[in-house]
């Protein structure tokens, strides 16, 4: 039986008053499209005015649509005509290099904590487990100054391959977190019967755990690449130079050489967008897996 | 059990690079903080190399306008208005898409759809909306909005509430917005909220699916309403769910750096400055290195308070599980 529809229809008809409920189904409604609006009207602007023209923005507000498709702010926001004043397609090339490397280490890195903190359970390991979390829960600035440090101690200052370092390893407790959860729900007899089989620690994950992954990959993946990619603390202080920044800067930084051209400013922020947005919309339903198993335990 | 050096020493990276990067960076942070390591010369050992100054970096930072009580009270603003607004408008979303909805996946997405988004990203976007020469101004004036906002500031009864609202710089009737000290930071939570409470109604909608029919059935059988359902049977339910969405939203806000430093930079003056931005003109622009970790130190404790007892909570009824 459909609960859910039987228990409504059983309360509608107690109830015994369909107008009423009729009104209050469309003022339901009426309340969602108006926070529709709230959320895409942003959205509409940003698509919109990254369409217009450099004449438009000086004759037209935000909120009017564009004249036409014109991707010359797109390709201004990429590489801008004037030498000097940066664009965000280098930007774009960084993060890509920097993030995709980050995201791989730091999920089979977190896939291996899990494994071990749930299905080789030693003494202590809550405790362990309670170490690697800790990192997650503090603002990075208080770790911020000497990593500045310890970086430019190992000549890793300033460049992509010390950013992506850093997010591989203040990625430990969230990924540890994910995996170490979504193992719990394995049954153990599976890594036991591998162990009667003769197979060990490592032998157990390679052939029971890691075909059984992937969701945990996939859910793991995109919540460290959504953060990395849109991070920006750390891509602000740990580069010095437009040639190693993420994109996150470059667009901060688009700001400040188009300082009126808005048309510029919002392609570059739809430019910033893409990458992670195509990754909520093709696979949304990880992403928010992720955003949940983040937050709530278990 | 077999493999447990194995296991141990297979574990041994992660818990050495927390070790490192996090524990003893944090001990390192603030035994910077009691040095006078406020000038341009780098460090020659692993430590800063400079005399202790005990707490004096706190003192002087005390003893800033700008800090305190400046960025303290600015904080405090904006994690309660951030917390509260994303709070109602999360969980009012998720009780609209709780009716049976159609089309629920849909509207799902769209309050969702700034969770993928980078906070620089937004910034971006709503410092163009909130600028009084191009934005919001430009879209609601012609609908005579400035002509009832003049009205509703002139008057005389409302006056206290403008006055409190202008003292926490979120009178968000101001039409200067994020140029008028009186409402810039009203702006900041407004672009906060949107970006994080479909976050929040996510949480909320899943607590509510959790919740078995049995216990609503039993409800409705009792004679109970379905506002007085939700009141007084669903929303108690949901506040171990409450409690996770205001550690995390709270643990956010207190560290907030990269939608402000985008949408305002700090100003007007130092109307929406944080400690985030200060410690970072402090370290990366002034070379003030004892008293930007002296701030750093100073946000570890606030997010401290929030964090500690939710995850010693959460530890503890995890091992009676």
């Amino acid at each position: 039986m459909n609960g859910v529809a039987a228990a409504r229809s059983s309360a509608e008809r107690r109830a015994g008053r369909g107008f009423a409920l009729r009104w209050s189904r469309l003022a339901i409604y009426a309340l969602l499209f108006l926070f529709t609006i709230f959320y895409l009207l942003p959205v509409y602007v940003v698509v919109a005015d990254s369409f217009k023209t450099l004449r438009e923005v000086n004759t037209t507000s935000i909120w009017q649509p564009p004249a036409g498709l014109d991707f010359g702010a797109w390709a201004s926001a990429l590489t801008p005509p004037l030498v000097g004043s940066g664009g965000i397609g280098p930007g774009l090339v960084n993060s890509v290099i920097m993030t995709v490397p980050a995201v791989v280490i730091s999920s089979i890195w977190g896939s291996i904590n899990g494994y071990l903190l749930s299905k080789w359970r030693f003494r202590g390991a809550d405790l362990v487990f309670a170490f690697l979390l800790f990192g997650m829960f503090i603002p990075y600035q208080a770790i911020l100054i000497p990593l500045v440090q310890f970086l430019e101690k190992l000549h890793l200052y300033g460049t992509l391959a010390g950013l992506a370092l850093t997010h591989i390893i203040y990625g430990i407790p969230i990924t540890t977190l994910i995996f170490r959860n979504y193992y719990s729900a394995i049954p153990t007899e599976l890594v036991e019967a591998a162990n009667v089989d003769g197979a060990g620690v490592i032998g157990a994950y390679l052939r029971v755990i890691l075909p059984l992954s992937v969701p945990g990959f996939v859910v793991v993946g995109i919540w460290q690449f959504t953060n990395i990619w849109n991070e920006f603390l750390f891509g602000v202080t740990l580069t010095n130079d437009p040639s190693v920044q993420p994109v996150t800067v470059s667009l901060q930084n688009l700001a400040g050489s188009f300082a009126a051209l808005y048309n510029v400013q919002m392609a570059g922020a739809i430019i910033t967008a893409i990458p992670t947005l195509l990754a909520f919309i093709f696979l949304g339903r990880y992403f928010i897996r992720g955003l949940l198993a983040g937050s709530l335990k278990g | 059990m077999r493999g447990r050096l194995l296991t141990i020493l297979l574990l041994g990276p992660a818990i050495l690079a927390s070790l490192v990067f996090v524990y003893l960076f944090i001990v390192w942070t603030f035994y910077a903080s009691l040095t006078g390591w406020n000038s341009i010369r780098p460090l020659n050992g692993i430590l800063p190399d400079f005399p202790l100054v005990g707490l004096a970096n706190y003192q002087a930072l005390f003893a800033t306008q700008r800090f305190w009580p400046n960025d303290i009270f600015n904080t405090a603003v904006f994690t309660v208005t951030f917390i509260v607004l994303s709070v109602a408008i999360g969980l009012l979303l998720a009780i609209l898409l709780d009716q049976h909805i159609r089309g629920e996946t849909l509207f799902r997405n769209v309050f969702l759809l700034p969770m993928a988004l980078s906070f620089v990203v937004t910034g971006t976007i709503w410092a163009w909306i909130f600028n009084p020469n191009t934005g919001i101004n430009q879209l609601l004036d012609p609908l005579g909005i400035n002509a009832v906002r003049d009205w509703l500031l002139s008057l005389a009864p409302l006056k206290p509430l403008w006055d409190v609202l202008d003292f926490l710089r979120i009178d968000l009737l101001r039409p200067g917005l994020t140029t008028d000290s009186r409402s810039a930071l009203g702006a900041v939570v407004v672009a906060a909220a949107w970006q994080m409470s479909g976050f929040v109604m996510a949480m909320f909608l899943a607590g509510l699916r959790g919740i078995s029919e049995e216990l609503r059935e039993a409800a409705r059988v009792d004679g109970a309403s379905e506002r007085q359902i939700y009141l007084h049977v669903l929303i108690p339910q949901l506040r171990p769910v409450l409690v996770s969405v205001v550690v995390i939203l709270g643990y956010i806000s207190l560290k907030i750096f990269d939608l402000v430093f985008v949408m305002t930079r700090g100003g007007p003056g130092t109307a929406t400055d944080f400690p985030s931005i200060y410690l970072f003109v402090s370290a990366f622009q002034s070379q003030l290195w004892g008293q930007a970790a002296a701030i750093a130190i100073v946000m570890l404790v606030l997010s401290a308070i929030v964090v500690i007892p939710y995850m010693w909570s959460q530890l503890r009824t995890e091992t009676q599980a």
